[in-house]
């Protein structure tokens, strides 16, 4: 075999492509496609929630044509970070819909599906024994943080994806990913070189992100050799070009050289990108580094608390001039009617009160370099966040009422002072990521354990593994 | 002078994970490029001056394949926690923008 073809439809599972795009790809020959179905990007509430940030609707969508493609040309179909941060309860609904598909167009193939959900008891034990490692810059992450964690996902590499394609899987639908390793790792199996397999891997990831003029989401497809890999769109008019493929590993990357993976870092410093011609490109040099010890990334999120806010507007510029001092009064006014409350029930560390000032410096807070107001109006979003959603929503109601009428000095009588387009909403559970670290395991499969499932249409049976 | 917002052809910023935000500069032309990168003035201490911070704390990288400048920080606030104003990091370059390039 001199080369792997790769396809990859699109750069989030949902997000859409153009059926045009993938039919044409699918005409190039893919040994695999492969897609990323999941990111933090979306913030830590899906992980927390295990909703997906995608709708179900537009995750079937992509699926079933994805699913159908892989099929007809019968090459694997990979699939990393299922439903967005690929906890268990994401991953069986991706499960779900594969399965109402299969059953709707009479599918029959191998499913692996691979868990990366952790047990608490495994991370408490490599706690213990040092060998879940800080990454910079991390919270602090003990015994309590995982007890209080909602889901905690280990970021699997290339391995899990290879045993299940030498299990003779057809579709691989995996847990949280390295949005790269889906790509890269039919291309290792095969003993293609890892800088070459890892770096088109990293450009397809994004689906066709890495053009130059980027229309909507899309196909992007490679051709990975011995030396090189050429990457280039299917729609005939996107352009791929040197500069914008050695652009796309600056996207959403701290380091743009080096990309570290479960198994080793991803080294571009010696990368050459070369036009094929107007429109692919050519890639050579990238270098991969086996690390001296496999790591497993973590992500976890745990619940913040229930939150409702309140968003109303300042036209007055009396109180524009005063905002600062304003939002303070109304501060202690709050904490003293929640004292008047709840008494000892809630103390001031058991709820957060905030005000964000849109017009000041709501985008950036403190770190805003321009300090002077200069609108004649501002926007405030008030919110309270509590153990229980109804304290949220009573401390909201309370903000509501405090803030129309905390007096200022320029006025005597009582006045209204925030304009409201409507009343306080209840957001629900609220979360933050708690953990930004490594596991150090045994083997690459020991927290990615994996179930092999023959799809029939409508008849499924389950396998031992 | 010229400020960096009339030189670039892109000036934007990102998440780079939840714990890390990313700034990336990026031209149309080689000489533009070089013309920013040797104006010296783009430097890993004026990205720290501009977001608060010690100038260890940036990581800064000159990409000669990409023409671009980019620069990481810690986040000033962990992605999605309570004082997080940004969830994806996108609207937090605004202050290179005026940056005056020789």
């Amino acid at each position: 075999m001199n080369e792997i073809r790769i396809l990859s439809p699109t750069g989030v599972c949902g997000s859409g492509f153009l059926e045009k795009s993938f039919e044409k790809a699918l005409g190039q020959n893919p040994h695999v496609v492969g897609c990323d179905a999941g990111s933090t990007d979306p913030g830590p509430g899906y992980l927390g929630s295990g909703r997906t940030a995608f709708p179900r609707d537009a995750i079937q969508r992509d699926l079933r044509l994805m699913l159908n493609g892989a099929r007809k040309l019968n090459v694997p179909l990979l699939i990393g970070s299922a439903g967005t941060a690929g906890a268990d309860i994401q991953l069986d609904l991706v499960y779900a819909m594969l399965k109402e598909i299969a059953a709707g167009d009479a599918l029959k193939f191998r499913l692996a599906l691979i868990h990366s959900e952790q047990k608490k008891s495994y991370l408490r034990q490599r706690l213990r024994e040092g060998r879940v490692k800080p990454l910079h810059p991390a919270p602090e992450f003990d015994e309590a943080a995982i007890d209080r964690s909602e889901h905690i996902v280990g970021m699997m590499g290339a391995e899990p994806f290879i045993r299940a394609l030498e299990a003779g899987a057809d579709v691989v639908l995996a847990g949280r990913a390295s949005d790269t390793a889906i790509f890269a790792a039919m291309p290792v199996m095969r003993g293609f070189p890892e800088g070459i397999s890892w770096h088109a891997g990293k450009i397809l990831e994004c689906g066709a992100a890495a053009v130059v003029n980027r229309k909507t989401p899309d196909c992007m497809f490679a051709w990975v050799r011995k030396d090189h890999f050429v990457v280039e769109a299917p729609d005939p008019a996107l352009r791929c070009t040197p500069q914008s493929i050695a652009s796309h590993s600056l996207y959403e990357n701290a380091d743009p050289f080096r990309l570290v993976e479960c198994s080793g870092t991803l080294d571009l410093t010696n990368s050459r990108y070369e036009a094929v011609d107007e429109r692919s490109v050519r890639v050579s040099g990238s270098e991969f580094i086996p690390a001296e010890r496999y790591t497993v990334k973590l992500e976890g999120a745990e619940k913040a608390g229930y939150q409702s806010i309140l968003i109303g507007s300042v036209r007055d510029p009396f109180i524009i001039r005063q905002i600062d001092d304003w939002t303070a009064r109304l501060s202690d006014r709050i904490h003293e009617r929640v004292r008047m409350i709840y008494g000892d029930r809630l103390k001031p560390e058991d709820y957060f009160f905030n005000v964000r000032i849109y017009g000041k410096n709501g985008t950036m807070g403190p770190l805003e370099p321009v300090k002077e107001i200069r609108s004649h109006e501002l926007c405030l979003v008030f919110e309270a966040t509590a153990p229980t959603q109804e304290i949220a929503s009573t401390i909201a109601g309370i903000t509501r009422h405090q803030a129309l009428h905390l007096p200022i000095p320029e006025w005597s009588g009582l006045i209204t002072a925030v304009a409201c387009p409507y009343n306080h909403l209840d957001r629900g559970a609220v979360y933050r990521f708690n953990v930004n670290h490594v596991v150090e395991p045994d083997s690459p499969y020991e927290m990615f354990p994996m179930q092999l499932i023959e799809i029939d249409g409508a008849n499924t049976v389950m396998r031992a593994s | 002078m010229t400020t960096l917002a009339e030189l670039a052809r892109l000036i934007r910023s990102k998440n780079a994970g939840p714990f890390e935000l990313t700034f990336d500069i990026m031209f149309d032309d080689a000489a533009t490029y070089r013309r920013v990168k040797e104006s010296g003035v783009l430097t890993r201490e004026k990205i720290a001056a501009c977001y608060g911070l010690e100038p260890s704390q940036v990581k800064f990288f000159l990409c000669d394949h990409a023409l671009a400048i980019k620069a990481s920080i810690p986040r000033p606030c962990f992605q999605g926690d309570l004082r997080d104003s940004d969830g994806h990091g996108g609207q937090q370059y605004a202050p290179l923008m005026a940056i005056e390039i020789p």
